[in-house]
């Protein structure tokens, strides 16, 4: 380490004017104050006091993605899941309930939707994801009023349809899930709804079946989640991977009818459809994306490869082996908050390692989850997993184990939102 | 620790004048993780315990010994697989001193 620190040495010692900055405070700008956004803007102020920090935002307040199952499920109401700003500007982040519509990144400069222009010295850029229209047949906004996704909060009005549908469906009903392939946010939530779902109807709906079409052949804790649908939920669970006849082409919103690629027809009571994705619009519409949708980025820095000092976190990035997910937002965006004040302050980056945990609830009192730590190569272009770390939890029948972390989980979102907007 | 020692000399060396640069108070970056579950100061969230102003000498066994399997544990054994000796001690000695 001391031999790496000698290195940087002259690096540092060229880079040192920039610490002097000359007129006022270095800015820092975010945009979005979800799981990225919000983390980055209250790590800058403990990190660098020094850094003015302003969040631009459209929502009043944030509704986490997170715990919206347990919504579905009865086990929690819209209050839970929704977070103020006001810690934020307490701690004194200039918060502007607006929308970014342009970025320029030479100039260093965000139009946005209230006319309002930012400057910049330096910008963490957290928009998560879009919708891929119509990648489904069909499946365009006016569907999503009929056949729901509840994959982006927004507002909170999908999620409320979803459950709404659910309340007055009949028993014996049919609810039918469209699952998407990778890459997509939050690789186990598909299943963690089902688990939830399941938990609404097991209740209220004993003879209700759940369909569960999917475009892949795996997925993840798959045999956890197995394990508790056959113990939990008996037969009402059918999931229906890709190889036969999973994969959910066409949509009929009206009719209620899902199409899969042999053609299949099938009629559902309750649709929750959750189509492909990208990177959020704006991330697309400022050139940062590549074909994938995805915004390729420097695994140390965060930086997109399209333009420096524009750092992308959370969702809208191409994250490699790291899954899109809340914890990893937050994680992430430490490093690119600490890139950034380390550029902004002529020093070198703190040494990188990323963090996730996915807890599920797999029913009430029977939580699930996985580990995973990552760190990037040397020249940033690749991140792996640590070798033997993580992992998911073991099977078996350990209900002490599955009690214990679904009260965990609990912790987990109490404290991850405290670190984005206490 | 080293590492990060010359890193605060050289920062040091390197000062701009104070009011550009005021010192944070932000954990180490490897003790960030644990934040997302102990509680935002490791005070500790629900049931997850808390693991602020505790002996460093104790987190560090305690530590070790969910990384060597000897305590149970329902995912910190998976947690602490992750990180190297150097890791686990900059860990025990953030969180001992803080409040
Ligand atoms: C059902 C479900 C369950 C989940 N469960 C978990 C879980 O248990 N654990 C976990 O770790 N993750 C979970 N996730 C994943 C998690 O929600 C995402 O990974 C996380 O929200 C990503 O953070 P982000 O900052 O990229 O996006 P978001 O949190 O969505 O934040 C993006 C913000 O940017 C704003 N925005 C968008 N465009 C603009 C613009 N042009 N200008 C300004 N602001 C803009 C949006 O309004 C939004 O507030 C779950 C997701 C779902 C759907
Ligand atoms: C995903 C949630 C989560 C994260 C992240 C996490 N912990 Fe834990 N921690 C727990 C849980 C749960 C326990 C209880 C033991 C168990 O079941 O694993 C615990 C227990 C502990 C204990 C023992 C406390 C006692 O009194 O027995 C220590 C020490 C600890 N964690 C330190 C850390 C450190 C340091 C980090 C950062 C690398 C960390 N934890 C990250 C969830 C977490």
């Amino acid at each position: 380490m001391p031999r790496r620190t000698a290195l940087r040495l002259p690096a540092l010692l060229l880079a040192a004017p920039a610490l002097g900055r000359a007129q006022g405070q270095a800015r820092l700008l975010v945009v979005g104050g979800g799981f990225g956004g919000a983390s980055a803007a209250r790590f800058a102020r403990t990190l660098a006091p020094e850094v003015a920090v302003t969040l631009v935002e459209p929502q009043p307040r944030f509704i986490t993605c997170p715990y919206g199952n347990l919504v579905l499920g009865g086990l929690r109401e819209m209050p839970a899941i929704t977070h103020g700003y006001e810690g934020l500007v307490a701690r004194g982040v200039r918060v502007v309930q607006d929308r970014a519509v342009g970025i320029d990144p030479v100039a260093r400069r965000v139009r946005l939707g209230g006319g309002e222009t930012l400057a910049y010295d330096r910008m963490i850029l957290s928009p998560g994801i879009a919708l891929r229209w119509n990648a489904i047949e069909g499946y365009d906004e006016a569907a999503a009023a009929a056949m729901p996704h509840a994959w982006i909060a927004g507002d909170g009005a999908q999620l409320r349809l979803l459950r709404r549908q659910l309340q007055a469906m009949p028993d014996g009903g049919v609810v039918a899930l469209a699952i998407p392939p990778n890459p997509y946010r939050c690789p186990p939530g598909p299943y963690e709804r089902i688990s939830m779902i399941a938990h609404y109807l097991k209740r209220h709906k004993p003879r209700a079946k759940i369909l569960a079409l999917d475009a892949k052949e795996r997925f993840s804790k798959q045999p956890l989640f197995q394990d508790a649908w056959r113990a939990l939920y008996g037969a009402m669970v059918e999931w229906v991977p890709a190889n036969v006849d999973g994969r959910v082409m066409r949509v009929e919103p009206r009719a209620g009818v899902l199409e899969t690629e042999l053609g299949t027809r099938h009629r559902a009571d309750v649709a929750n459809v959750i189509p492909p994705q990208s990177a959020a619009a704006i991330a697309i519409e400022a050139g940062l994306a590549d074909a994938t949708g995805w915004v390729p980025v420097d695994y140390r820095s965060f930086e997109a490869k399209a333009a420096p000092g524009i750092h992308v976190i959370g969702d809208a990035n191409q994250a490699g082996a790291m899954p899109k997910s809340g914890f990893l937002a937050n994680s992430t965006a430490k490093q690119a908050v600490a890139s950034a004040v380390a550029a902004l302050r002529g020093a070198p980056p703190p040494e990188p390692v990323y963090f996730n945990t996915c807890y599920s609830h797999a029913g009430e009192g029977y939580g699930i989850s996985v580990v995973n730590i990552f760190r990037p190569n040397a020249d940033g272009s690749a991140v792996a997993e640590v070798p033997a770390s993580g992992g998911t939890s073991p099977r078996g029948d350990l209900p002490e184990q599955r009690r214990l972390e679904a009260l965990y989980a609990d912790g987990w979102y109490e404290s991850i939102t405290a670190d984005m907007f206490s | 620790m080293q590492r990060h020692l010359s890193r605060t000399i050289l920062l040091l060396l390197l000062a701009p004048p104070p009011a550009a640069l005021a010192a944070g108070t932000a954990a180490p970056p490897v003790a960030q993780a644990c934040l997302g579950c102990h509680g935002p100061a490791g005070g500790g969230a629900g049931a997850v315990p808390a693991i602020a102003g505790r002996d460093a000498g104790e987190l560090r066994a305690l530590l070790h010994a969910f990384r060597s399997g000897e305590r149970p544990a329902t995912i910190m054994d998976r947690i602490m697989r992750g990180y190297d000796e150097a890791e686990l001690g900059i860990m025990a000695e953030h969180f001992a001193g803080a409040r």
